[in-house]
């Protein structure tokens, strides 16, 4: 069991509730998945800069002069936005990949969670209130977040092995369920030279979806690949900067629920998560069908 | 004519009104559970249920509960004698193992609606998803629009109406339960396959519509569809249907 939750905004004036909103759906959802718990979160994109959200299990030697370093190191001014365990560091996009190898060479113990011009990912171990309060979710802003709460099955209860995972820049995916047949698409994506950094299921998911849009395909088409190459129980929810989709297995064991009003498009595990979002009680409320993709751009 | 009778009851008997924004789930269902043969406690009201798990399992007396809301998982599970009216959509399970009673669900219903349900009478106004009924062994089931895939898997016995269109696999391994589709099936399971309808089914058929208060439906329209019974017995040139 785990719980998923997503929103997708239409209505540019929830942006800055955006954060509280699905603190609630998530914290909802604390008893589906009380290990850990996780949140992408999609911010403003189009100013040229983009975002690298690292984490470290020592914050308070790691953090402290890193924006610093890497400015000198990169050649271009590096702001940090640490929050907890987690740090955000923001410069021109075209720093972003520099960044991103700076940090592993100065600071060999935090680890990269994803990168890209609007994405910002935060997950830890704990229940899903106390996730959510460390690092300010109900404040944040944006265009559309997804989040989860993990009861692991898979692999073992670590930050690394909570999701969203991110595979790709501005992407993100997360699930409810397992995988049967991960160790041979491994495989395969490591041949393809994929990196991959646990030995979780889902993570193979993400960087599935991601090779495929790499590949050229969109998020709709590649979201229809995974019927026909994953193995096992799925609901997945998968955010691109600019777009939110969603599939489940032709099975579809997993609980899944979505909502749309004028004003958003939302998922949740369970209705609870849904309940007490603006205008519920007018929108149109469905059961995702099986072995159907759903997604929603910008 | 359930329906005009409970109306009648909320004029006449005081209704216990039970706001889950107020009161917890714990507190509904005990007071549930302690109705007593005679109570003059029939009619009830739950407020506010927001996706709860479980509002209003565990009915063993005949009284009424009107649920305003959507329900989480398991609403009216193992109910006995009662009748729950859901005004909204219920999560998964609901009316599992139900013994006897009515449960109405004036929405849509999520998976395995009904799911070895031994009898009573389901009614899910709107769609009902995947495994709708399945393992049933007497509950008669009612939908009044369609049935997600695998419904009436390995379903024993009772009735299960669909007025809208089957999903994959339906009735896959069904025993002697008797389904009635007036729609499209879009694949029946393993040993289910569609059978005359005889005298006797239409009335049944007719029966089971006028409980669930459908009118303007006739039993000629739909299909029947039950077991081959090819599964009952090891037959060796069955042996890639096993």
């Amino acid at each position: 069991m785990c719980g998923i939750v997503g929103l997708f905004l239409k209505d540019k004036s929830l942006e800055p509730q955006l954060g509280a909103m699905l603190s609630e759906m998530l914290v909802s959802l604390t008893d589906r998945g009380p290990d850990s718990a996780g949140i992408a979160i999609y911010g403003a994109s189009g100013d040229g800069k983009g975002k690298v959200t690292v984490q470290s299990p020592f914050p308070d030697r790691d953090f402290p002069g890193l924006d610093a370093e890497l400015s000198k190191q990169v050649g271009e001014p590096v702001k940090m936005t640490v929050r907890s365990t987690h740090a955000v560091l923001e410069t021109g996009l075209a720093k972003l990949d520099a960044v991103r190898e700076a940090v592993s060479e100065l600071r060999p113990d935090a680890r990269i969670m994803g990168m890209g011009d609007a994405i910002e990912i935060y997950k830890e171990v704990g229940l899903p209130e106390a996730v959510a309060e460390r690092f300010g979710l109900a404040k944040m802003g944006g265009t559309h977040a997804i989040g989860h709460t993990r009861m692991a099955t898979e692999s073992a209860v670590t930050t690394m092995g909570a999701h969203p995972f991110s595979t790709g820049p501005d992407q993100c995916l997360v699930h409810n369920g397992s995988l049967s047949n991960h160790s041979n698409i491994r495989r395969e994506l490591i041949q393809k030279g994929m990196k991959f950094e646990t030995e979780n299921d889902t993570e193979v998911a993400a960087a599935y979806v991601s090779s495929k849009m790499a590949d050229g395909l969109n998020l709709g088409e590649a979201l229809e690949s995974t019927l026909d190459d994953l193995d096992g129980f799925f609901n997945f929810v998968v955010g691109t900067k600019n777009g939110f989709g969603v599939v489940r297995d032709p099975i579809s064991c997993k609980p899944a629920v979505m909502a749309e009003t004028d004003q958003y498009v939302a998922f949740g595990s369970e209705y609870r998560a849904l309940a007490n979002l603006p205008g519920i009680e007018g929108a149109k409320v469905w059961e995702p069908e099986p072995s159907t993709v759903y997604f929603w751009e910008h | 004519m359930k329906h005009d009778v409970v109306d009648v009851m909320d004029k006449v008997a005081s209704k216990r009104v039970f706001d889950l924004s107020k009161t917890t789930l714990r507190e509904l269902n005990q007071a549930l559970h302690e109705v007593r043969e005679g109570s003059n406690e029939v009619a009830w009201e739950v407020q506010n249920p927001k996706g709860s798990h479980a509002v209003a399992a565990g009915i063993d007396a005949p009284i009424s509960v009107d649920v305003r809301g959507n329900v989480g998982y398991y609403c009216a599970g193992m109910n006995s004698q009662g009748t729950v009216t859901v005004h909204g959509s219920a999560g998964p399970g609901v009316a599992e193992n139900m013994m006897s009673g009515s449960v109405i669900i004036k929405g849509d219903a999520s998976q395995y609606a009904g799911a070895t349900g031994r009898g009573g009478l389901l009614v899910i106004e709107g769609d009902a998803s995947s495994r709708c009924g399945i393992s049933m062994k007497g509950i008669d089931i009612v939908v009044g629009g369609n049935v997600g895939h695998m419904s009436a898997f390995m379903a024993q016995s009772g009735h299960l109406v669909v007025l809208g269109n089957a999903g994959d696999a339906l009735g896959d391994s069904i025993y002697e339960a008797k389904l009635f589709v007036r729609g499209t099936v879009k694949s029946l399971g393993a040993d289910c396959v569609a059978k005359e309808m005889r005298p006797e089914h239409i009335a049944k058929l007719q029966e089971l519509l006028d409980r669930a208060g459908i009118k303007d439906v006739k039993p000629e329209e739909f299909t029947r569809y039950g077991s081959a019974r090819k599964l009952y017995n090891f037959n060796i040139d069955n042996a890639a249907a096993y």
